[in-house]
Parts: C-alpha cells; structure tokens; sequence
C-alpha cells in the first residue's frame, strides 16, 4: 500500500467509529458526563466546603483534573476494548480488516485513534460542566500540559483497551479488568486526595501505581503545582505507551488471539 | 508455470492449537482465470485453506502465492488481489449495505470518491440497491449473501474466493447468483468456490479438487475428474444422479 492508501484506510477505520460513537452518543458521551455531575455535586459542594485547601486552592478546583482524567481514562479504554471485542466475538466484522492489506500497525492506529478522540471530547465535556461548577474560575497554568496529558493518557489507555480486547475470550474478560483493576488504580491515585495527606507506606505504596502519575502530570497543567516532578510523570506515559504499543504490535501481527 | 497460477499452494500444513491436524502436505495449483471448486466434506480443511490464504489463519508448514505474491513475504500485494465471501455472515448488522461496501474499499485504499459509485452499482447489480441504505440487520439470508459479494468485489480483486456462498439460498436466487459469477469469470476473475451443493460445482467450475481430511484426494478438470465416474460400479448411499457426486461420495468414502 501506498502511504495515500494507507492514510484512506486508516481515515476509513477512524470514521466508522466516530459515527457509532456519535449515533450513540447517549451511551458513549453522557455517561462520564452524568458521573461527572455526581462528583461534583458530592465531593466538591456538598463535602469540599468542609475540607478546605489543598496544596493552595479549594476542594473542588483541586478535584476538577482527577476527574476529567477519570473520564478519559474509562472512556478511551472501553472504546478500544469493547470495540475490538465485539468486531471479533460477536460479529467477527474484523475480518474486514484483516483479509485487507492494511498493515498491524495501522490496524492498531484505527483502533485507538478511535479511543483517543472518545476520550478526548468526554474530557472536555467534563471540563465544561467543570466550568460551571467552579464559576468559570478554573486556573490554568499550561494548555500545552493538559492538551499533551489528556491526549497521551487517552492513548495510553486505549492502547491499555486493545490489549484487553484482543485477549479477552469472553465478555467477563472485558470487564473484570475496568472493574477490579482499572477502577482501584484511578481511584488510589490521587482523584480524590493529596498522597501527602496519607500515611507514609501508603505514598510509597502509591508510587507503583501509574494512574498517580498521569493525574499529577495533568493537575500539574492547571495548578502549576503537583504531588510528583512533571519529567517523571511525563516518562511514566512514554514508557506505557512504548509497552503497550510492542505488545499491540506483536499481538496483531502475530494473531495471537486473533487468528487461529 | 506460476505466472499462470492465481494460486499456488505447496506443501501446505496446518494444526491447531487444539492438536487438530485440518491440513496435510496440501499442495494445489488455481489457473488464472479459472472457476475452481474446492470439495470436500465438514471438516475436511476448505475452510482451513482458504483462511491460510487470506490471511485468518497461520499455517504450520509450507507456502502459498497469489499471483506469485508469497502471503507472508509480500503480504499486502497478496491480499490486494482477493476478495472473500467468507462462510459465516461477519458484517456489523447494524451497519448499511452501502457503508459497509464502502468501508472495505477503504480498507484497500480506495478513496470514498471511487467507492461510492463502485458501491451503488455492485449493490443495484446484485439486486440491493433498494435496500443499500436500509439497516443491514432488515437484510434476508440471500441478501446478507449478496452484501458479502459485493462487499468482496469491491476493490475490484483478480481473485475471488467463495465460502460457501449458497449456503441457505433457495434456488432461484442460487441460479441468479451462478449467472453473476459466470459473468465474473468471463471478465478475467478467477473463481474458487467451496460448495456443498455439487451440482452447482458440476455447473460451474472448469477445475476441480476434492479434499477428505487434510488430503486432497482428487485433482483435475472437470471432465477428468467425471471420468472416475465408474458407470458399472454400484451407486454409493444418497447418490442423487450427479456424476460428480458419485465421484465424490466414492473418493470420500475410500478414504475413510
């Protein structure tokens, strides 16, 4: 294939699934939105007034990037991971793809291009009811840092997603990881809370989760200020995304679990 | 000799994972332009075959060429040159005729502006064009049948591999559709059709190889292979009058 060609049937992949996702947007969109409302409404007006500062500003401005970063998270994995799932168990409409000459890599880049622009647009839908909960005075220290950190999580974890949908054999396979990995991670990472208002062995405990290194680098965008170095956060999603790409790769052009 | 073959299969292996050994040593020549039909009983490894070339399945041992394109060391070329009517219905249903055939253009780099008018008369001439725009899951067993033809014609492949594409059609439609493909095969496509109805492969193919267990059996043109028809012989059970079934039901049997 031409590198034109190639460009055409990655455009294709990419926006067969931005039309279902906005067919459905009800389902894709307002979900994370709906869960957003809640958090706001609970964590930051009902309880943050009673919590006070942290590392300088009220409650609810320091909860506002944990949770549009809980959005992108669950939403660019459940793209991927459910996308590729059910074109391969239930309608096996993969194979459209794969009798095509389209190559592995873009193969994987058409699935998680997908992932990246359903996590993005809920980030931002988060961010805009964010808005309003705050009084439009959200600070901001670098656009560049939140648009690269919610651009290379949503990618981290669609990546994540792929992996989870070329693996799983069944439908519980698809969601035992959301529910009993993913979930725990992001809510110990930081969302809700400063880890230096925890006990010293659970910070260290904390620093082996990678969900505490994306939240800091993305609160880091709008605070200037985070529990971790900027740098090391940045080099925890460049190493994930280089783990998770190879194992991508080698899985498709492989086929494992994929091809028989 | 291979420049004339759309297919060339050597040697070819395969077991799964399971233990099961679908393929042994197969080795098959598809003249171009040829209507070749691949016959064997459930299980015997068309299916096997016909993943191995396109491309769903990884062989154990040997080589396959499309065109003189080897499916692993020139990947991409192979696969530009066939299109495959799958046995199972695999599209989304909730996707439209027309998107779908669409999409699988863009999949070979086709451009929407090529696709488009491409797509509408592949589906008018296979009889959707009404239905093109209409929930594909609203689609009968024959019209799903037609999609997978068009959705596979529509990069305009040299090669086209039919799955068991009659599965469930009745007959008026399973002879529209024979008069569709002669017409193919008339343009230049070459033509391999696994079938269970052996009346359609005695209609149609000019080249014929039947497979039981992993093992092609026989091998040849059509008049070649009607010629083990042992007249004086005994009928086999469930012999229905086809000479080819007789063949057929006789090679499968002595293979047993």
């Amino acid at each position: 294939m031409t590198p034109y060609q190639k460009w055409i049937s990655l455009y294709t992949m990419l926006r067969k699934d931005v039309v279902r996702m906005f067919r459905i947007w009800v389902q894709t969109f307002i979900p994370s939105v709906v869960t957003s409302v809640l958090y706001f409404l609970v964590f930051g007006t009902i309880l943050g007034s009673r919590i006070g500062e942290i590392q300088g500003v009220d409650y609810m401005t320091f909860v506002v990037p944990g949770l549009v970063m809980l959005a992108i998270v669950t939403t660019s994995y459940a793209n991927t991971s459910f996308t590729f799932f059910s074109s391969k168990f239930f309608m096996r409409s993969i194979d459209e793809v794969l009798v095509s000459p389209t190559p592995p890599w873009l193969l994987i880049a058409g699935f998680i291009g997908g992932g990246v622009l359903r996590g993005i647009i809920t980030g931002a839908l988060v961010l805009i009811v964010a808005l309003f909960f705050t009084g439009l005075s959200l600070p901001i220290a670098s656009v560049l840092i939140i648009a690269g950190f919610a651009f290379l999580t949503a990618l981290v974890f669609s990546l994540a997603g792929l992996v989870n949908g070329i693996y799983a054999k069944s439908m519980d396979g698809i969601n035992i990881v959301p529910t009993f990995v993913l979930t725990p991670l992001v809510y110990l990472g930081g969302v809700f809370y400063s880890i230096h208002q925890l006990p010293e062995w659970w910070q260290t405990l904390t620093y082996t989760n990678p969900l505490f290194y994306l939240i800091n680098g993305f609160r880091y965008g709008f605070l200037g200020s985070a529990d971790i170095a900027l740098w090391i956060s940045t080099g925890v999603l460049v190493l994930l995304i280089s783990i998770l790409a190879g194992l991508n790769w080698y899985f498709i052009k492989t086929g494992l679990g994929l091809k028989q | 000799m291979s420049n004339d073959l759309a297919l060339e299969i050597k040697n070819l292996s395969k077991t799964y994972a399971t233990g099961t050994v679908a393929l042994k040593d197969v080795t098959l020549a598809v003249p171009r332009g040829d209507f070749f039909a691949l016959l064997g009983p459930n299980g015997a490894g068309k299916t096997t075959i016909i993943g191995i070339t396109c491309g769903l399945v990884n062989k154990s041992e040997g080589s396959v060429k499309v065109f003189g394109h080897d499916i692993e060391k020139d990947t991409e070329l192979a696969k530009a040159q066939i299109g495959l009517v799958g046995q199972e219905i695999n599209f989304n249903p909730f996707e439209k005729p027309f998107d779908i055939v669409v999409n699988q253009a863009g999949y070979y780099g086709i451009p929407r502006s090529v696709a488009i008018p491409r797509a509408k008369k592949l589906l008018e001439d296979l009889g959707l064009g009404e239905k093109m725009h209409q929930n594909s899951l609203t689609l009968s067993g024959g019209m799903k049948r037609r999609l997978m033809i068009a959705r596979a014609l529509v990069h305009e492949p040299r090669f086209l591999i039919l799955d068991e594409p009659t599965a469930g059609v009745d007959v008026e439609l399973r002879r529209s559709m024979w008069e569709y493909l002669r017409k193919l095969t008339k343009n230049g496509l070459t033509i391999l059709l696994t079938t269970h109805y052996l009346e359609e492969a005695e209609q149609l193919a000019s080249h014929v190889a039947i497979i039981n267990k992993g093992q092609i059996v026989a091998n040849g043109t059509m008049a070649e292979i009607l010629a083990l028809h042992d007249t004086g012989g005994e009928t086999k059970e469930g012999y229905r009058g086809g000479r080819l079934e007789e063949v057929f039901l006789k090679l499968t049997s002595e293979s047993k």
